[in-house]
């Protein structure tokens, strides 16, 4: 089956690179929407939750604050939608899923920032 | 009416042009023999009989092997009719994926996953019985009354109560072909099909 879905999606799939990043990261999503007849690219910004599922179906969920409220949004890698992603900061974290931020919030919410030298 | 036999691989999604993921099944269907040739005058009926995925000989018995080698073929695995076929095929040609095409609806056969015994919650959907508390225990999957009192007498045929579920023939219609690959014998359908991984379907238009 795994060779399978593998021939299927390498004959359909193109993709432009997006930059490796993981949980904890600070990426911004840069994602076509259709408005009106009109497609326009709209930004989103925060921290990635998590990476989930493996090959052409993997997807990860990004995480903000918008307005005190917490917004979550979760982007299929190989998504036509998804224009770019620009990797903002490297985040230190000892988890690959961040679940914990959600029932946190303010200074608390924070990801220590991974000094790369 | 045209038809094939094929093997459900598993399901995975792909992206439509507007950016949609689709759920999808892979289905390799074919290449399948035709092994007889039914007509309107030596049978009363016109069908196709396909064979499909070799089996060794050792475990095949002896009608088995002369009835393959009259289509010059190994023996098969799986056997169907399909009756009023549209296209015009002799004995021992065999039809492969691309008899559909992109676009196609098609309907899709095959058996369900065996659910074995199971309460009419699950099997016909009943919302069970009454409330979890006011003195109420061992009832929130209960089927509740089956009938009448004595104005019956009976319990009405047909009567929905729990059993053995699962493993019944479906057929899926409005299926769309989302892709056909003739090299690997795959084929795309949209949503899931009857069946578990690696068992029979057939595909039809």
């Amino acid at each position: 089956m795994e060779l399978a879905v593998k021939f299927v999606h390498e004959q359909l799939a193109a993709k432009t690179e997006l930059p490796k990043f993981k949980a904890g990261d600070n990426v911004t999503v840069n994602y076509k929407i259709v408005e009106g007849g009109k497609e326009r690219i709209q930004s989103f910004r925060g921290d990635v939750l998590k990476l989930q599922g493996t090959g052409q179906t993997a997807t990860f969920t990004v995480r903000k604050i918008s307005d005190g409220v917490g917004v979550e949004r979760l982007f299929p890698f190989f998504s036509p939608n998804i224009e770019s992603v620009q990797l903002n900061k490297v985040g230190k974290v000892r988890r690959a899923k961040l679940y914990f931020l959600r029932e946190r919030s303010g200074k608390r919410a924070r990801i220590k920032e991974k000094r790369i030298r | 009416m045209k038809g094939i036999i094929g093997k459900k691989i598993g399901m995975t999604s792909i992206f439509a042009p507007d950016g949609k993921q689709i759920a999808c099944t892979i289905i390799e269907a074919g290449p399948c023999v035709v092994t007889q040739v039914k007509t309107e005058e030596v049978d009363g009926y016109t069908a196709l009989q396909l064979a499909f995925g070799d089996k060794t000989e050792k475990h095949s018995t002896k009608s088995e092997i002369n009835h393959y080698a009259k289509a010059q073929t190994a023996p098969k695995r799986f056997v169907k009719e399909f009756r009023n076929y549209s296209l015009t095929k002799a004995l021992g040609e065999t039809i492969s994926v691309d008899i559909f095409s992109e676009g196609d609806t098609v309907e899709v056969i095959g058996t369900t996953k065996g659910k074995g015994f199971q309460g009419v919650v699950k099997r016909h959907g009943f919302s069970g019985v009454g409330q979890q508390s006011h003195g109420q225990h061992d009832r929130s999957r209960a089927p509740g009354s089956i009938g009448n009192s004595s104005d019956a007498s009976r319990v009405f045929k047909g009567m929905r109560m729990a059993g053995r579920m699962g493993n019944d023939r479906v057929m899926l219609k409005g299926l769309k072909v989302l892709k056909v690959f003739p090299d690997k014998n795959y084929i795309l359908v949209s949503g899931s099909v009857p069946g578990h991984n690696n068992s029979i379907v057939l595909i039809q238009k």
